[in-house]
Formats: structure tokens, sequence, C-alpha cells
């Protein structure tokens, strides 16, 4: 190789500068991190009212017209193991021990609700190159359009709660993923998890609202009989039942930069399958990342230049004619 | 109601009170899906007919189990009611006379009433060799049926027998019996009533219906009243949350068999047949008095290609189970089945983690690693042939 010391040193102290003049007067954070907005809607969901009776995944099938899920041997039910292609909204059960007490972490069970949690700030549309995945500027669900879509699966990977799922078994595979029923919506209705749920663990409504229902529910003194809202956080139609302890923590308010939808439960979200995530989002520090290295194309040109250079270099009077 | 020729009610129905009747009434009409009002409106129909509506009621290769199960049916006191309402001209078992006068009975209401009375088809119609192996008075049933169905005003098949072949249909079916309208070569519209037996009230509610409205009830792809065809047995069956949960009896008399779970697995075609029986239910002796409430599996005796077709213990297919409950939609047009015909979710839950594939096992590991060294000792060879080339070429570029 040509390339001697003296310029191979002068080359890395030409990048270094280069790097340094983009990174110095950087701000911590490129981006501001995304408010809430006023309308958004969303879901509160409440461990310690589910029963796990999936009427909430059999209204999902039938709102969203997706197929069963044949995972038994003998195909008898609908029964998905996990989110998928086909199942965009799942009961979960946590176990531990004898299993006998429920919302209980030792020796106790809990049901968990898996969908998708529909990010203050998503990873998914931060991560999505041809804006297939947007974010819904008044309600602010997150919004998939398959026109858009080129397949890549970044927001697979970007996703901390794993929710975009890919259809593996077409020939024109799309991404699937909760969409909080917004056909649903614009026709005036609601959720239909929320309108089939019995026991009013899932609730529908603004999340201004459902922020408050969840701390109101937190306020509860264990024993104490108190009103749950059935189907919609505003809703007259209540059940009314002795409260049952929470775990001091509605999961959603701040993790990951926020949800819009929210969890309550009486054991660890971590145990629930849910990540353990920083109050900022993903997305901003992704961007921060990817904004400042990008700033101005400066530090890119001054790495195709470098490299130019060498090759120039190393080439001319040997090979070139 | 003075003036709705009620008044003729005693002269009609004998010992019937008016009361009971118009239960009745009410009863047939709830069963068919109708407005209450409308059972009044039977009511009159029945009793404006100052003259009974004829009914001959022919029988092919049959057990007489479909004859049987009407006079079975108690609630008012429909034997009475039936023997009353309409007048049975010709039926080879209640007859009263035998042989010639019999038969002198069917060819004089034929001839009195034509295109006004009713015809019913018991048993199926043997149709090879001329149809010899079914005779009356000496005469194949086919002949006879040919010769009646056009005269007939409303024809109607009660039966498996009659409404698809049945049990005497079934392989390697040595007389070629076939259903009514089979053999009627599909120019009659024939009423299908199957069951082995049909409920009795299946039967009733469509005669009431067509002496009502005098036109057929809404018939089904399979020539079945909808009002009591429409739906699966496992859509109305009590043992339906069994299925759901997992839970199935295994055998006659095992631990399930004897807690009343589902049967699905004994061979219930409950899935797969079309019936009221779970909600209509037999003998009016109350609740669970039906197959699958006695613990027997529904052997599908309603359904063409199930009943005598599949084998007892053969589990049924979920054909009918669509998607998200979307109308099932098959050759024979589109099957309504509502949101409950669809794949529910089970009782079992999925744990937290979701499940992981398992490593690669020994046998795939030598396979792949026997390729890959496949791989490396041909790319080595090549490499070899390549270098062998060089000192060839070397001088070439040397001399340029």
């Amino acid at each position: 190789m040509g390339l001697s010391r003296r310029d191979f040193l002068k080359a890395a102290a030409g990048g270094g500068l280069a790097l340094a003049s983009n990174l110095s007067p950087a701000p911590v954070l490129a981006r501001e991190p995304v408010p809430r907005l006023p309308d958004a809607l969303g879901i509160l969901y409440d461990a310690t009212l589910c029963i796990g009776c999936k009427a909430c995944m059999a209204a999902c099938k039938k709102a969203n017209n997706l197929p069963p899920e044949l995972c038994t041997p003998d195909s008898l039910w609908d029964d998905p193991v996990d989110l998928s292609a086909k199942t965009v909204n799942i009961i979960k059960l946590y176990k531990n021990g004898t299993g006998l007490a429920k919302d209980q972490e030792i020796n106790g069970y809990s049901f968990i609700r898996q969908f998708c949690m529909h990010c203050v700030d998503p990873s998914c549309v931060s991560a999505c190159p041809v804006s297939a995945l947007t974010k819904d500027q008044q309600t602010g669900l997150v919004r998939y359009d398959k026109d858009n879509c080129i397949g890549c699966r970044y927001c697979q990977v970007a996703c901390p709660y794993n929710i975009p799922k890919f259809q593996w078994d077409q020939a024109f595979p799309q991404i699937v993923k909760c969409q909080l029923c917004d056909h649903l919506i614009a026709q005036g209705g609601y959720s239909a998890c929320c309108e089939f749920c019995p026991t009013g663990a899932s609730i529908f409504g603004n999340v201004q609202h459902l922020r408050e229902e969840a701390h109101r529910r937190l306020s509860f003194k264990p024993g104490e009989f108190a009103e749950y809202p059935l189907h919609r956080v505003e809703s007259r139609h209540t059940t009314r039942r002795q409260a049952t302890p929470y775990l001091n923590h509605v999961f959603g308010e701040r993790e990951g930069g926020g949800t819009q939808v929210l969890m309550l439960a009486n054991v660890p979200f971590n145990k629930l399958g849910f990540p353990l995530l920083p109050p900022e989002s993903q997305a901003s520090r992704s961007e921060t990342l990817y904004h400042t290295l990008y700033k101005g194309m400066i530090l890119p040109y001054v790495l195709l230049g470098g490299l130019f250079y060498l090759i120039y270099k190393n080439t001319t009077g040997h090979d070139l004619p | 109601m003075k003036d709705r020729n009620f008044d003729h009610l005693p002269e009609h129905l004998g010992l019937v009170s008016r009361r009971d009747f118009l239960k009745f009434c009410a009863v047939a009409a709830a069963g068919m899906g109708l407005p209450l009002g409308m059972g009044v409106k039977i009511a009159e129909a029945v009793a404006s007919n100052l003259k009974k509506p004829p009914v001959i009621w022919l029988s092919g290769q049959e057990c007489t189990g479909c004859s049987e199960t009407l006079l079975r049916a108690t609630h008012p006191t429909v034997e009475k009611l039936i023997l009353d309402l309409i007048s049975l001209d010709y039926h080879e078992t209640l007859s009263t006379p035998a042989g010639a006068l019999a038969e002198g009975a069917r060819h004089q209401s034929l001839q009195e009433n034509q295109g006004k009375f009713i015809l019913v088809v018991e048993g199926a119609i043997p149709t090879k060799e001329g149809g010899i192996y079914c005779q009356v008075g000496g005469k194949p049933v086919l002949q006879i049926l040919k010769e009646t169905a056009p005269q007939a005003g409303a024809i109607i098949a009660i039966g498996s027998c009659a409404s698809w072949g049945g049990l005497p249909s079934a392989s390697p079916n040595p007389t070629g019996a076939v259903s009514a309208a089979e053999a009627l070569g599909g120019k009659s519209t024939v009423i299908n009533i199957p069951g082995c037996p049909p409920n009795p009230y299946n039967f009733l509610s469509t005669v009431l219906y067509v002496l009502t409205f005098k036109k057929l009830p809404d018939l089904d792809d399979k020539a079945r009243p909808k009002f009591a065809y429409r739906r699966l047995i496992h859509e109305g069956c009590e043992r339906r949350a069994h299925f759901d949960a997992g839970r199935f009896a295994l055998e006659f008399g095992d631990e399930g068999h004897r807690r009343g779970w589902c049967l699905y697995k004994m061979g219930c075609k409950g899935p797969e047949t079309f019936n009221n029986c779970p909600e209509q239910l037999f003998g009016d002796v109350g609740a669970r008095s039906w197959p699958v409430g006695t613990g027997c599996p529904c052997f599908g005796c309603s359904e063409k290609g199930v009943g005598f077709a599949k084998p007892i213990p053969e589990q049924a297919s979920l054909k009918y189970f669509t998607p998200a409950g979307v109308p099932f939609q098959g050759t024979e047009g589109i099957r309504s089945g509502g949101g409950s015909v669809c794949l529910t979710p089970s009782t079992a839950y999925p744990p937290i983690a979701p499940p992981e594939g398992h490593g690669p096992t020994t046998a795939a590991v030598a396979v792949a690693s026997g390729l890959a060294g496949l791989a490396v000792g041909a790319g080595a060879v090549a490499a070899l042939k390549l270098g062998k080339k060089e000192p060839s070429d070397a001088p070439e570029t040397k001399k340029e």
C-alpha cells in the first residue's frame, strides 16, 4: 500500500477536525420531546379488572376482519400464542408458583393485554423511511398505509413493545398492527375491544381523562367499594366492585416518552412482558444521533472526500490510464 | 275476536279447547320466528277453513319413525289437532281401512282435491329396476309419487330418507334409493324436513305456515325451512362452553362424559349439522331431551353427506367456521351464520414470553456442516486451479 504514515495522519486529522466542527455545537437533544396531543385517544387497560374472557380478542378479529390462527394440533380454536399478522390484540397469562391468587406477583397470576401502545413519540414512525406509518395529528393514533410501505420492516426492529407484525405468508405482505379501530372511530364508534369488554378492564377515551381515571383508581383503598366505568371513560354505565391493590405505577404515562395506551396492574410490568424504558423516547435519542451525524451532510461529505482522496492517491500513476 | 270465525272452532277441533288451540298457534308462530300476533292469523286461517285441508301421506322406504314422532307431539294436544285440523285422507299406517278400500280413498281424494291437497312423502324412493323394491298395491312407489306429485298444492318431504335419501341410500345403496325431490326430477318444489326422525314441530310449523300464508316458508339451499335449519347445532349446544374450554369426553362413561363435557372428540357432528334440536328439544319432557343432551354425540342425521355417510366416531369438519364470523360461501351459495359461527379463542392462555423455536437438531447440524465442508473443499480446489493458470498469464502482463 502506498499510504504513508504521514498521509494517514493528515487524513485522520482532517476527519477529526470536521467531526469536531460538526459535533461541538450540537445540543444534547436535537429535537424537543413530543408533547401529548390534547385530543389524543387511547385505552386504559386494568389487569385487576380483566377476567381473561378474551371477548376483546374475538371482537377485535371481527371488527378488523382478521383470520383465525390455528395453533392447536386439532385446529379447533383461534388460539394465537403471540401477536402476529393475524392477531393484533392478545390476552396473556402471567403465572407464578401455585398461581392461585389473582393479581399477585408471588404464587399468583395476572392477565395482561398486549396490543399497540400508540406511543406519544413512536419509534416505528421515526424509523419508517417512507411514511408508511404515520401519527395522526389530531387523535395521535399510529396508522399504517400499505400503499407507502416498502416492506423494510424497520418498524419491527424499532418498536420497543414488538408490536408491528409482517405477513410472512403473503405474496404481497403488509405490516399489521392495532390501529385502535380507527375505521370505527371514523363512523362515530370506538374500539371494538372496549365495546365488548364486559368488566370495564379496557375503557376507551381521551388520554387526559384516562390518566385521571387511572390515578383515581390508584387512590382507592383496597377493599373499599368503587365505581368503574364500562366501555368508555366518560360512560355513565359503571360496575361496582371492591377495589383490589394496585402497583403504584401507570404504565405508559412516562415510559419511552409516554404512550396513549395506559396500563394498570398489581404485578411489576417487566414481569408482564413489558420493557423497562427510560422517560425519553427512543425516537428522540436515535433522531438526535442521526440528525447530528447528517447535519448539513458535512460529515458524510468529509468521509466520502477522505475516501476519494485515499483512493486517488494510491491509484494515480499505477493502474489508471 | 268474535267476528273472526273462531265460532267454528269447536266444530273443527273436537276436544281441543279454544284456549289450547290459540296457545298452540302462538307457539308455532314463535317457532317460525314470526311476530306473536301471527299466532292469531294462523288460528284464523285454520279456523276459517270450513273444509279441512286434505293431506295425502305417501310412504316409501321408511321405518314409520317420522309418523311416530308426529304422533308423539304432545304440546298442546297436537295429536288431536293434527287429526282434526287436517283431513288425513291417506296414510298407510293410520288409515282405518286397508287394501282396496284405502287405495280407493286416495284416488277419491285426488280427484276431489286437484291442486289443493298437501302431499307428504315419508321414506326414500327406490329407482333401480323401475323402483320394484318398494311397491304399494302392486305399483312401485316411484310411479305413485310421479302420478300424485303434479296434482299436489304443496309437497313436504318428512325425514332424512325423503329429504336426501337417508338410511336406504347409504352406500352401497342396493335399491338406488333417492330423495323425493330427486325422484321427481326437480320438477316440483319439495320442502325438506330432514331428521331421523325430524322434530314434529318443524313439520307442524311448516304445514301451518303453508296453510296460513298460502306460500312456502323461506328455504335454504337444501330446501329446508330456514326457521328451523338456519343454525348449526354447535351454535345452540348446551355443551358449547366445554368445547371452548377444551373439556372433552373421550369415550362413553369416562370422567368427562359423566361430567357432561363436549362430545366433539367422540364424533359429534354438531359443528357441521344444521338443525334446531338444542332449542326445540324432543318429546316435550324438558331440558336435555335431545341426543347431545343425553350424552350421545350428534350423528348428523339431518345433514346430507354426514348422517349415514360419515363414520360415527369421525370428528366433524369445521368447514362452516369462517374467519371472524363472515357468512360461509360454499358452492351452494352464501350461508349466513352470524358472528357465532367463527372460530373463537379457547380458554387456555399463552404465557407472557413468546414461545421460542428450539435449536437445530444434531442431524441438521451434521448435514449443514457436511455441505459447508464440501463448499470449502470445492473452493480450495478452484483456488488451486486458478493459481496454476497464473504462471501462463503472468508473462503476458509483464510484457505490457
